[in-house]
């Protein structure tokens, strides 16, 4: 009854590829992003932005990223947290060399560089797969956690060995550093992660997406086709690798504010892979999804003893926390293997036959 | 029945979201703790974090609080992690703290920019950025009672008496063995100013995070250079296996000196009778052998109130570091109540309590801990009040204090201008604006 | 000329200067090499058995450790301790089972792995909440280990004692496995399963039961990896991340071989120590972290199946 697509024609081939060709989609996504950029700036308070919805949102756009590269394209990587920093230490120093240049500017141009990085470090993908690259991929992982450590140059010689960010504007308004205020800081992610978001709906439907799709289902099927697996898993590396150095951008910059390279530790690496999978393989929402579940939990374990006033001290609430997620993230894969992406499509089925299933 | 638990998951986070708008603040000072029970450095955190929080309440148990204002204490875990550090700050800071005391040089580098626009005075005892000393360019921050800059010189000038002078330092071998970290590399710069003043040979060893438990190649590699002196700066699991190692090395263990973060009771006594000898700098006393840490005992612990898992760790040396770090705040508490009066203070008014703080001997003895520290006088522009530090020595089964207090160097006072300079260069920092009094 | 100089030629110089150090550097090597072939070890048998990449190996070591220690200080003595962490790795390899492999059979390897992870954080979360986070002393007297060290041409090369029994409890603990293995009714139907579980299971092999004895056999074999490496410096969580070394030894010696784990493990422990001894000042040291990653790398684009890895045969 609500959503159904009957009725719904397609009178041009224009029309028929549309990003969003259901009505009913595309007034949905009308109304989040309406919703997140005109009424949660106004509700939300400095908690709720900074230390729920921009790590969100950051989260998202990195596992986004992996989703391209593991959802899409078949490759596993366990890497990310490494091109993570190499996004987040370019943009510092960039940010430093060309201190007149829009930092938003910036901030994306960083994202080249982890994509130059993300290249290198894909090489191996052509000769080596699955679990074998996942270990392969972690070699960049802990070698940018030394490297950044070891070469001062890379934070300008600060003594505290962190890199810090300063206050960067954007048409006179601070966007980075810390007289920007949470607002500014949450509509310069937002913007960022609805278009590079809006950009990779776009590339999983367009040429390069399906030859991902063909060098996951089986590459030596899809090398059959005429797909050619080196450039094509390389892409992947390279893109993937993109979106995860702007998300390591904004994570310095518009949510920690400094930061050292530990940071992005190895942790990092796992929970973006959770939310991945959690979130659903191969599914753009299912990254959002992802990110909403990894963030979330953890922060409602913490506070509901707090809300509710149980006198619990702060240590056993940290245990519990690590018990429920473990038993969470296992329930879930027995429960629904191919992530919430999956229960939304389920959901969705059953809303298009409702109110009358039969 | 999947999209029952789908809807479930919906229902709780929105119930999250309406309870959470509905935290509110109790009457009392709010003193948030940041703690780390949890994680790879839960060894060296849990005592701390017991000290700090037995002594606030023990304040509230006997005194019902500070001017007769009970202290709300309230602990956050961090994990010793950056990122649940951010959580923890911000969920505090909707409820008026006086002070964060972050516990994590991570977290006070995070929080160090956000301290002047949020108004939260930062109080990292001992450890952080050593430049936060110079309070012109850091109002907000405080590091008293010393920095790692004062104790890096403070250390070198113990080596250089048991030299028999500084003069003997010229041609020695200091090695360096750090954590590699913001923490760990912070002394590096004075390190490296000393050995081309003072002509010793300085040669660095980095451990990284996760090698901290698998340390034999750097240990061999001193055995290889045979340095005269060691110094350590080390932290969580680092420490024992350092320890253990430098014995199996047989290194002199009375030329092995730690940093005040190397001188748990856990981190020699799992190298047992073999690290007899072994030193740590410290700038507080030990011991469960003064009225204050009698009456922690008798109002806190017996009564089941404390997190203390065995009464004989009480007095232990991380243990009254935390003590120590609740009476800073609970003195500063006082201060800024001796002058806006015994009632909840603010935020504003706790900076200013914390910038005029005097503990002196006297005011010591009366708390309850006669001598357990050397008097502390914060100033405008001194922030860290460069204390002098002991040096303390690992008997076996435990700690002995072998020296008496060291004074920094003078030259170290210059360092953490130009680098308090060099931070507000880089990263712009305003001119301080408030007014000095 | 003088970079490639101090790359190239000096540090075999340094070896030859001074053999017995270089000596000793093998010798730590080695050791290190054995506590990692282990770890591996544990990985690989899990591996073969159910296909399952074990990521909770790690947490696997230091919760039997944790479990061994938090007993004895309870006051429970040594003798008693080592039995009950036996059964409760027993414990842990049967819920494991119950819990997570079989409601996830069949599903995509990564899911797997994924679930694993749960394990880890499940039971890090488990093993502070019942033991504390405070890192424990190993019992290593109690536990009848030696301590002191042996020394030779002048106190040039130090042996620890703990050490040498390390390696022949790792040493018997190898032929304990190849004679289970190879000459057990039970151990062959390990292997029949490892080689293809459909076939095992057409001819009467019982999975369940097979899965649940290679889970409780790397629980033993983490427990001894926990004591051996809690004797070097403490008990605590931190010991877990000494398992991601056992990664690149997978790669290096294949995921589905017992010789690969043992060799691979041997090569990254020595590799790294000499590495890290002569070349890691080269670029300010503390490169162990990832030097054992880039070796297994190396070796991986020549054998992409790892040293002793079954080759890989794709039919399209």
């Amino acid at each position: 009854m609500l959503y159904r697509e009957a009725g719904q024609f397609k009178t041009t081939y224009i029309r028929d590829q549309e990003l969003f060709p259901v009505k009913q989609d595309r007034w949905g996504i009308f109304v989040i992003i309406g919703f997140s950029f005109i009424i949660v700036p106004l509700i939300a308070n400095d908690y709720w932005l900074q230390a729920i919805l921009i790590p969100f949102l950051i989260y998202s756009l990195s596992a986004l990223g992996l989703n391209l590269l593991t959802g899409y394209a078949g490759q596993l990587s366990l890497g990310t947290g490494g091109f993570m920093a190499v996004g987040a230490y370019a943009c510092y120093k960039l940010v430093t060399v060309f201190p007149e240049t829009n930092v938003i500017i910036l901030i994306l141009i960083s994202g080249l560089f982890s994509a130059g990085i993300g290249l290198i470090f894909g090489i191996p993908s052509l000769r080596i797969k699955g679990f074998y690259l996942a270990v392969a991929t972690l070699a960049a992982q802990f070698f940018f956690e030394w490297l950044f450590g070891r070469v001062q140059w890379f934070y300008n010689y600060n003594n505290s060995g962190a890199i810090e960010v300063p206050v960067r504007n954007f048409f006179d308004i601070a966007v980075t550093g810390p007289t920007a205020t949470t607002q500014a800081r949450y509509m310069v992610v937002l913007c960022i992660v609805t278009v590079l978001a809006l950009v990779a709906v776009n590339l999983v439907r367009g040429r390069i997406g399906r030859a991902w799709m063909a060098i996951r289902d089986m590459d030596i099927a899809a090398e059959l086709i005429g797909i050619r697996p080196f450039p094509t898993k390389l892409i992947a590396f390279a893109i993937s690798s993109y979106y995860a150095g702007v998300a390591g951008a904004l994570f310095v910059f518009t949510y920690l504010g400094s930061a050292e390279v530990e940071v992005f530790d190895i942790n990092m690496s796992f929970e973006i892979l959770f939310m991945v999978i959690i979130g659903g393989l191969g599914s753009i929402s299912g990254a959002f999804l992802g990110a909403a579940f990894i963030v979330l939990i953890p922060i409602l374990i913490t506070n509901l003893p707090l809300i509710l006033g149980i006198p619990i001290n702060s240590a056993t609430v940290e245990h519990f926390n690590f018990m429920i997620l473990g038993a969470l993230i296992v329930l879930f894969l027995i429960f629904e293997p191919h992530g919430l992406a999956k229960i939304w499509s389920i959901v969705r089925e059953k809303l298009r036959a409702w109110p009358f299933p039969y | 029945m999947k999209n029952k638990y789908f809807l479930t998951l919906i229902a709780s986070v929105i119930t999250f979201v309406w309870l959470s708008q509905g935290i509110m603040a109790a009457k009392g000072i709010y003193v948030p703790l940041f703690t780390y029970r949890t994680g790879a450095y839960a060894g060296s955190g849990i005592p701390n974090a017991n000290g700090m929080s037995d002594y606030l309440n023990m304040l509230n148990e006997r005194d019902g609080g500070i001017g007769g204002v009970p202290i709300i204490v309230e602990e956050c875990e961090t994990g010793y992690n950056t990122k649940k550090g951010v959580e923890c700050y911000e969920r505090i800071k909707q409820k008026n703290p006086v002070v964060i005391n972050p516990y994590s040089t991570g977290i006070t580098l995070q929080l160090i920019p956000k301290s002047p626009v949020d108004k939260i005075p930062v109080h990292s005892m001992g450890y952080g950025l050593s430049a936060a000393a110079d309070g012109s360019v850091f109002p907000w921050v405080f590091n008293y009672p010393s920095t790692y800059w004062n104790q890096a010189s403070a250390i070198i000038k113990y080596i250089g008496y048991q030299e028999g002078g500084m003069s003997n330092l010229r041609g020695k071998k200091i090695g360096f063995i750090y954590l590699e970290s913001g923490y760990g590399r912070e002394p590096i710069p004075l390190f490296e100013q000393l050995s081309s003043e003072l002509g010793f040979k300085l040669f660095k060893i980095a451990v990284a995070g996760k090698e901290m438990q698998n340390q034999s190649s750097h240990w061999l590699k001193v055995r290889k250079e045979k340095p005269d002196w060691m110094i350590m700066w080390g932290w969580g699991a680092m420490n024992p296996t350092a320890i253990k190692e430098a014995t199996r090395i047989k290194f002199n263990m009375e030329k092995f000196v730690g940093v005040w973060w190397s001188g748990g009771e856990d981190d020699a006594r799992p190298a047992g009778k073999a690290a007899k000898g072994y030193k740590s700098a410290n700038f507080h006393g030990i011991g469960t052998n003064y009225p204050a840490v009698q009456d922690i005992l008798k109002y806190v612990v017996d009564k089941g109130k404390s997190q203390v898992k065995d009464r004989a760790r009480v007095g232990e040396n991380f243990y009254m570091r935390g003590v120590f770090n609740s009476v800073l705040v609970a003195e500063a508490i006082r201060t800024a109540q001796g002058k806006f009066g015994n009632r909840v203070i603010s935020s504003e008014e706790m900076r200013w309590g914390m910038e005029n703080l005097n503990l002196t001997s006297a005011r010591l003895a009366e708390i309850g801990l006669p001598g357990f520290a050397n008097p502390i006088k914060v100033s405008c522009d001194d922030h860290a009040n460069n204390g002098p530090i002991f040096i303390q020595q690992w008997n076996g089964t435990s700690w002995e204090r072998v020296s008496g207090w060291i004074n920094s160097m003078d030259r170290v006072r210059p360092m953490l201008e130009k680098a308090a300079a060099d931070y507000k260069a880089k990263n712009s920092v305003p001119d301080r604006t408030i007014p000095c009094s | 000329m003088e970079i490639l100089t101090t790359i190239f030629i000096q540090p075999f110089f340094d070896m030859a200067a001074d053999p017995i150090l270089f000596l000793q550097v093998i010798w730590e090597g080695f050791v290190t090499g054995i506590l990692y072939s282990l770890i591996a070890l544990g990985f690989v048998l899990i591996f073969k058995a159910s296909g399952v990449f074990n990521f909770a190996q790690g947490i696997m070591v230091v919760f039997a450790a944790l479990t061994l220690v938090g007993l004895h200080e309870n006051g429970i003595p040594a003798y008693i301790a080592l039995p009950i962490t036996i059964l409760v790795m027993y414990a842990l390899a049967f819920s494991v089972e119950r819990l997570v492999l079989r409601p996830l059979v069949n599903q995509p390897d990564i899911i797997l792995f994924m679930a694993t992870i749960g394990v880890t954080f499940f039971l890090i979360g488990f093993g502070e909440f019942i033991f504390g986070g405070e890192p424990k002393m190993m019992i290593t007297e109690e536990l009848l280990l030696p301590y002191g060290s042996i020394t030779f041409f002048d106190d040039m090369l130090i042996l620890q004692e703990i050490d040498i029994a390390a390696s022949g409890i790792a040493a018997l603990a190898l032929i304990f496995l190849a004679l289970f293995l190879g000459k057990t009714k039970i151990g062959i139907a390990l292997r029949a399963v490892a080689d293809d579980n459909q076939a095992a299971l057409s001819v009467g092999v019982s999975l369940n039961t097979i899965w649940v004895l290679v889970w409780f056999i790397s629980g033993i074999i983490a427990l001894i990896t926990g004591i051996m490496w809690g004797a070097k410096s403490d008990v605590s969580f931190a010991l877990s991340i000494i398992a991601f070394k056992a990664l690149p030894v997978l790669i290096l010696g294949g995921f589905t071989s017992v010789q690969g784990a043992i060799v691979g493990g041997l090569i990254i422990g020595i590799g790294e120590k000499i590495g890290e001894f002569y070349w890691g000042d080269l670029v300010g040291g503390s490169i162990e972290s990832w030097l054992a990653y880039m070796i297994a790398l190396v070796f991986l684009l020549f054998r992409p199946q790892g040293l002793f890895g079954e080759k890989i045969i794709e039919r399209v």
